[in-house]
């Protein structure tokens, strides 16, 4: 069977053949055909089984508002459940197959359903599986989880490449019908900068669909001879194959091209779909009209389609979808399919038009229709063989992207549809059939007057001439008759007696319809039911169509792969990294690396031999504090203060105070947030008079910055104060052990003996024969340490000159593991303990807040809750036992109290193994800790079956006495 | 009428013909005992418990849409009770229960689905914070469990484990977490309270109180005057706008959180999953559609409608979590207002106003809590002394300097 | 959504960091109020439906704070200022 359906005509290059299987049979089509079109071509009018009642079905209609015709097309990693059959272009080897069915679609066991519908009514599932109780996770919902979904997801990482980006424009022109191309032509010729857009893959509309006359010639030619001057001009943009998705704040839309999908695979650096950010001066919406069934019985069997879907596959593909073909209308636009098909040689055995008191009450034919069941005005019955059916409604503007700002769509009973609300989007307008005006000619004028309003042109162009033929609708939603089914929402299987079954319950609001029928809810979000399900609704409650109302249009206009949305941003490249001046001289070491928010920093440095990472990092921390280590915390915060209020500003937003630090000194400062509770800590260096240096943790590098902005700008705006991030601009290096200041003064050109360069110095050094650098003799060790900072780019050869001149000390560079283990041995608060929460009265910091002062944070800190002489306290812990093991986030409770949340005493904050003390140390926070120290309690992990004796002991394990950092 | 699956046989054999309004329309009658502003979820099971469980009698919901059409009808359907602090985990672990028991106790398949959640961990430090919640939570009773890489790879061996930009390196689990049928909670709840002669008063909206010598006498509505001897507001986003009517400024701001579905699809995630290196989280429901979210849009809004970078965003984390979705297709998105408390944490309260009560501030954690917030504004209402899981939901715990912050993220809504 | 930055001109939203009420610039002077007095300006809000002043932060871009007039129902910006201009016009100084 080799397109035993095609006819003469249509859009499509006859002098190429394409192959392609569906279900495993090959067929053959032409370029321009979608799959749709080249199986109705090929005789296949089943393509697809719903949801519900995995009821046989093909397409309705021939554009992307489709609900039957879905299938899984491709395969392998490419495998794309759902797609539409009536959208997806013919490529040379495409491969499809029916999804929703097994074992094959001509025999679907879950057909079943279909027979026992009536068990099925709408909302039946929440009337019933509630007993036995565990039997809905044990035995119903299994059952429904696997008999629900539609397509299948692959396994398999997508192989292909999606990207974003930005188009600026006058005039956003969506769709490229006879209004759109009107449109944009109009703006075109005016110079302004134009993008139109359209889903489809060939610009015109339904002029393509069309045998209307436009300006003398078939309509298809003039939209195509109108495309081509579009594209001479070099201000208009013309994307084909591109959906606009959304409207968004202030002239934003969003937009997805899909570039390789007619394509076996995207060509060679090119990606599947792009997603644009369009931003428009203006935006005509010039989307068309979507046409609408009229629900009655069995009115879902392959074969019967939209009317002008049926003109549509002729006029452009030209298919016939039967040899026999019958038309039921309730407007002359239906007529119009009878009139083309017999102008193509199709045979059309009835036209049945509700106006003339004749409805079609019945079809028959399993998989696909066999015939109709006619009653006339006088209420005789008789059935006529046909294989296909075009059905008109009416027509429906497709308002959707109108009211994506929640304007809600208006009733207009002359053309027995709903047309755009007041208050759009701003600076969108509504022309053409999207706006209710439904002839070519009115489409033609309202995109040229549009254009002409947006742009505020002068003059206008002449319109061709078109037909105008007025429209003439007899609203008709359903077929009165019997007691079978007639389908509104066909994917999910909604039929006119569950919006019965929704009002008899008293489910009467348009939103209780939607969501107990599951009306509109299907991947064609109702693009060709909503409208007929309100209007029996409000027929059912003797309300009108307006009193009853719409659900809301959100976008997208139709679904969006989420790899679009993602565009590059997935694996490695999910968000940037942020390396360390070091990094390279790490890598080559072999250093394990590890995610610190953007930063990749070095873990820990594996020596030859080493085999767990216990053993690296307890080396580096003893070699560190038997002689000299080398860390890189380029990834602190650091913030230069500029200015003759500097000092009175960091007075204000520190805790502690920084006016009086003496030039060429360094001092810890604690940040609070405006609630009192700790934000950042760090250590800031005066290094002149008016000029200061900070650092922050390396978590909240940015927020501070953000925050002493606000202070600077908002707060106090007359400060002279300056503030510039310095954070990539120095490579610092932490210098720490008993022989820091013997290697650092093998590359600082001046003397930094302790009387020179005393603890908590600061100041402006050269190294290497006069490369400027910073010095800061700060310690979170506790050993003798500095920091020294070089600009960044010569940071590599800094470490790498320290560790060749101080060769002789054995220094050792050491990771983000052994810094933690020294800070926590030191008791230094970090991570674990600057959490939010916490106040500096339970860090143990409470007289760092002067309030001599005003700062941030000082009055709010003193509130009855945050000072609770038995609140949390930062404490030490240690196992009883050397050999007993704890956890950071276990929680602290007295031995012999029951496990229970009334008994929590607090928990631990921050664990490691100190190799100095030779055994799990950490820091916590426990309720009245300051008077518990000495006391044992427990340690409990209840998720790994730890209960550990402790003992609670000062946080400061190491040196409590700090000789060492003065040395 | 009760629900059964006889019932359902019986009624499909019978053409459905008997089938009742789950609901009356009543019009307002001039004075209740109770009013209940807001028939989301809060307010639907608020007067349900006050009716059910504490036996009070002459109760309206005033409802200014349709029954259920709040919060309650647009979120991402998760019920857990994964809290860390005192203040909350009682609370939500009261929440569970009931949510276990729900089904049975109003007569309506609410689809309540423990098919666990687990929430990632991508870093040491987030183990250990995970480790601390997790501790905390079973020692309130709740069920928490650690799973290692492996056994999150078991689970889901097509998330994104080898070419990850943060790691998976585990996960806290809460098995008795899941999903529910988001509607079907408010329908129930509705049906119930309805059963038990609650006026569910729909179209009707609040336009005023009417408040004499410090004690509340009734409400203003577009449907008129109506008495009540205690008023209950329960209307998350819009809590500002209503409690201005009885002079009062909130620690509320009103932000819009979009959420996300997909088309249908044959089953991929069992569970729920939460990914906290990309702000994303998802689950699937039973009809299919992968149902997913992020943050909120972060700014001040009561459009009910987001912006594209957070749909880019939201979608980057899941690309990223589950490179395998490329294909899969974003059906539908939706922006609800959320009532961002200042610690993100709730409200279930007196007022200054004697007889007008409060409850809002729930962010957009409010679905899961719909049981237990409505069982303890009940109390609340009834007793005129707050339930024992809800003790710290006090409106004066900002002046107090008794925050329940979960997040750490201090007095900044949109931060939570 | 789109900024008019009173400087540098219309820039996505994106490139901003949102703070909240420009209320908030109205600190109180920590040296003669006391806790009543900030807790009021620090947690209470309006939340109005409709025109809002509110701070943004331009994060990725000039740094400026500035104070945005937006109706937070239809999201429409009226009016955007360099928050130290409406600072300093309150009265706020050093």
């Amino acid at each position: 069977m080799t397109q035993s359906n095609r006819i003469s005509g249509g859009q499509i290059d006859r002098s190429k053949t394409l192959r392609f299987t569906f279900d495993g049979i090959t067929y053959q089509g032409h370029p321009g055909d979608t799959l749709a079109s080249a199986l109705l071509a090929n005789g296949v009018r089943l393509m697809g089984r719903s949801f519900k009642y995995h009821r046989p079905r093909g397409p309705l209609t021939s554009g992307s508002e489709e609900p039957n015709a879905l299938v899984e097309l491709r395969t392998g990693g490419r495998q794309e459940p759902n797609t539409r059959a009536t959208v997806a272009e013919l490529f040379d080897g495409l491969t499809a197959n029916s999804q929703n069915r097994w074992p094959s679609l001509r025999f679907d066991a879950m057909g079943v359903n279909d027979r026992l519908s009536t068990f099925f009514a709408a909302g039946f599932y929440y009337k019933t599986f509630m007993w036995p109780k565990t039997f809905w996770e044990k035995l119903y919902e299994p059952i429904i989880r696997r008999a629900a979904g539609l397509g299948s997801v692959t396994r398999e990482e997508d192989p292909d490449e999606y990207d974003k980006g930005f188009l600026h424009c006058d005039l956003l022109v969506i769709g490229a019908g006879p209004t759109g191309l009107m449109a944009a032509l109009t703006a075109g010729r005016s110079g302004k900068r134009v993008i139109l857009a359209d889903e489809d893959f060939r610009m015109g509309g339904r002029l393509n669909a069309e045998t209307h006359a436009v300006g003398g010639q078939a309509g298809a030619d003039w939209a195509a001879g109108v495309v081509a001057e579009l594209a001479s001009m070099p201000n208009v943009r013309l994307m084909t194959r591109t959906t606009v998705i959304g409207a968004f704040d202030h002239g934003v839309y969003g937009a997805v091209e899909r570039v390789s999908d007619h394509l076996p695979t995207p060509a060679p650096g090119k990606p599947r779909q792009v997603l644009w950010r369009i931003y428009s001066g203006r935006a005509i919406l010039a989307g068309g009209a979507t046409e609408r069934p009229i629900a009655f019985e069995n009115n879902d069997r392959p074969g019967i389609m939209l009317a002008g879907a049926l003109r549509a596959y002729a006029n452009r593909w030209g298919v016939k979808v039967g040899e026999r073909v019958a038309v039921f209308t309730n407007n002359d636009d239906g007529l119009r399919t009878a009139d083309d098909l017999r102008a193509k040689g199709v045979e059309v055995v009835a036209v049945i038009d509700s106006r003339q008191g004749e409805e079609v009450i019945d079809t028959s034919g399993r998989l696909g229709l066999k015939s109709i069941t006619v009653r006339d005005g006088k209420g005789r019955t008789r059935e006529i063989a046909v294989e296909a059916l075009g059905v008109s409604g009416g027509w429906n503007p497709n308002v959707n992207i109108h009211s994506h700002h929640r304007s809600r769509p208006v009733y207009d009973p002359t053309i027995a549809a709903f047309v755009p609300g007041a208050e759009g989007p701003p600076g969108l307008l509504v022309a053409g059939a999207a706006s209710g005006a439904l002839s070519t000619h009115a489409a033609l004028r309202t995109g040229r007057d549009a254009a002409v309003e947006a742009l505020g042109l002068t003059g206008a162009a002449e319109l061709p001439e078109a037909e105008d033929a007025p429209v003439r609708v007899k609203a008709l939603w359903h077929v009165n008759h019997g007691k079978g089914r007639a389908w509104v929402d066909q994917q999910n299987d909604v039929t006119v007696k569950d919006v019965k079954l929704a009002k008899q319950e008293n489910f009467t609001s348009v939103e209780h319809l939607k969501r107990y029928t599951t009306l509109g809810m299907a991947t064609d979000q109702g693009k060709t039911s909503n409208v007929i399900g309100l209007a029996i609704m409000a027929e059912l409650t003797g309300r009108s169509i307006p009193e009853t109302g719409t659900t809301i249009y959100r976008p997208p206009y139709t679904p969006v792969a989420m790899g679009a949305l993602a565009g590059r941003s997935r694996g490695k490249e999910f968000k940037p990294f942020r390396l360390t001046p070091s990094h390279h001289w790490a890598a080559e070491q072999g250093a394990v690396f590890v995610e610190v928010g953007m930063w990749l920093r070095t873990q820990w440095v594996p020596k030859a031999g080493e085999t767990e990472w216990r053993q690296s990092v307890d080396r580096e921390v003893l070699a560190t504090r038997k002689s000299v280590g080398i860390c890189d915390v380029t990834t602190l915060g650091k913030i230069d203060i500029q200015g003759t209020d500097a000092g009175a500003f960091l007075d204000r937003v520190y805790a502690n105070t920084f006016s009086s630090l003496a030039v060429g000194k360094c001092r810890y400062g604690l940040m609070l947030r405006e609630d009192g509770i700790v934000f950042d800590d760090g250590t800031t260096a005066r290094m002149g008079e008016n000029e200061y240096v900070m650092t922050t943790t390396t978590a909240n590098a940015v927020t501070v910055f953000r925050h002493l902005e606000y202070c600077r700008q908002v707060l106090w705006p007359d400060m002279d104060v300056q503030l510039i991030s310095t954070t990539e601009a120095w490579a610092q290096f932490s210098v720490a052990g008993p022989n820091a200041r013997k290697l650092l003064q093998k590359v600082v050109d001046q003397d930094i003996s302790d009387a020179a360069f005393p603890y908590m110095g600061a100041g402006n050094i050269t190294v290497c024969g006069g490369m400027r650098a910073r010095l800061f003799r700060i310690s979170f060790s506790g050993e003798l340490a500095y920091e020294i900072a070089v600009p960044t780019r010569y940071g590599d050869a800094l470490l790498r000159e320290m560790l060749a001149r101080g060769a002789e000390f054995d220094p050792i560079v050491y990771g983000t593991e052994a810094l933690g283990v020294m800070r926590i041995e030191k008791g230094h608060v970090a991570g674990g303990e600057l959490n939010g929460q916490s106040t500096a009265l339970n860090m143990g910091l409470g007289k760092m807040v002067s309030k001599k002062k005003d700062s941030i944070g000082m009055v709010l800190s003193q509130r009855e809750g945050l000072v609770d002489p038995d609140g949390y306290r930062l404490v030490g812990v240690k196992p009883v036992d050397a050999n007993g093991r704890i956890s950071a986030g276990s929680h602290l409770l007295e031995k012999g109290a029951a496990v229970v949340a009334a008994n929590d005493g607090g928990w631990l904050t921050s664990k490691v193994y100190s190799p100095h003390i030779g055994c799990d140390i950490a820091l916590g926070y426990l309720k009245a800790g300051d008077r518990k120290i000495g006391q044992r309690m427990r340690a409990v992990n209840l998720l790994i079956g730890q209960d550990t004796e402790v003992e609670i002991v000062s946080p400061h394990f190491f040196d409590p006495e700090g000789e060492r950092l003065r040395g | 009428m009760r629900y059964s699956g006889f019932r359902v046989i019986a009624e499909a054999l019978t053409g459905h013909k008997g089938w009742k309004p789950v609901w009356r329309d009543p019009a307002p009658q001039p004075e209740y005992d109770y009013i209940i502003i807001g028939g989301g979820g809060h307010g639907l099971a608020t007067a349900y418990y006050l009716a059910k469980e504490f036996g009070q009698a002459r109760i309206a919901v005033l409802e200014k849409g349709y029954l259920g059409g709040g919060n309650v009808g647009r979120n991402t359907t998760i019920i857990r009770s994964n809290y860390l602090l005192d203040g909350n985990e009682p609370f939500y672990e009261f929440s569970l229960k009931l949510w276990e028991g729900l089904e049975q106790d109003f007569n309506y398949n609410a689809m309540v689905s423990q098919r666990g959640i687990i929430n990632l961990i991508h870093t040491d430090a987030q183990r250990d914070a995970f480790t601390r919640r997790g501790n905390a939570m079973r020692l309130h009773g709740a069920d928490a469990e650690l799973l290692s890489r492996e056994q999150v790879r078991q689970m889901y061996p097509w998330l994104n484990f080898d070419n990850a930009r943060f790691p998976i390196k585990g996960a806290l689990m809460q098995r008795r977490g899941g999903t529910v049928r988001h509607d079907a909670v408010a329908w129930g709840y509705a049906r119930g309270a309805d059963l038990r002669g609650v006026d569910l008063i729909q179209n009707c909206e609040v336009t005023g109180m009417r408040i004499e010598n410090g004690r509340i006498k009734g409400v203003e509505t577009t449907r008129g005057f109506i008495g009540a001897k205690k008023v209950g507001v329960a209307v998350a986003g819009s809590s500002s706008k209503v409690m201005a009517y009885a002079g009062m400024r909130l620690p509320i701001e009103s932000h819009v959180l979009q959420a996300f579905v997909s088309e249908g699809l044959k089953p991929l995630i069992d569970g729920v999953m939460t990914f906290g290196a990309g702000h994303f989280y998802v689950s699937q429901s039973d009809k299919g559609g992968l149902v997913f979210g992020g943050d909120i849009d972060g700014y001040n809004s009561y459009a009910q409608r987001g912006n594209l970078p957070v749909i880019e965003d939201v979608a980057e984390g899941g690309m990223a979590l589950m490179p395998a979705i490329g294909r899969v297709r974003l059906l539908r998105t939706w922006g609800g207002i959320m009532d961002m408390s200042m610690d993100g944490s709730p409200f279930i309260d007196k007022t200054p106003v004697e007889g007008l009560y409060f409850n809002g501030g729930w962010c957009y954690g409010g679905f899961k809590a719909t049981p237990a917030s409505g069982w303890c504004f009940a109390h609340l209402m009834a007793r005129d002394e707050p339930h024992k899981t809800a003790t710290a939901y006090r409106l004066d715990r900002f002046l107090k300097g008794r925050m329940i912050d979960e997040k750490g993220q201090g007095a900044q809504p949109n931060l939570h | 959504m789109i900024i008019h930055h009173p400087i540098l001109g219309p820039r996505d939203a994106q490139e901003f960091v949102y703070l909240g009420d420009a209320a908030l610039m109205n600190r109180p002077d920590g040296m003669t109020a006391g806790i009543e007095e900030f807790h009021d300006w620090l947690y209470n809000r309006d939340n109005p439906a409709g025109e809002h002043q509110e701070l943004w932060y331009h994060e990725q871009g000039d740094r400026s704070w500035l104070v945005v007039t937006r109706n937070t129902v239809t999201h429409e910006i009226t009016k955007v200022e360099l928050a130290r201009d409406v600072a300093r016009s309150k009265g706020r100084s050093k």
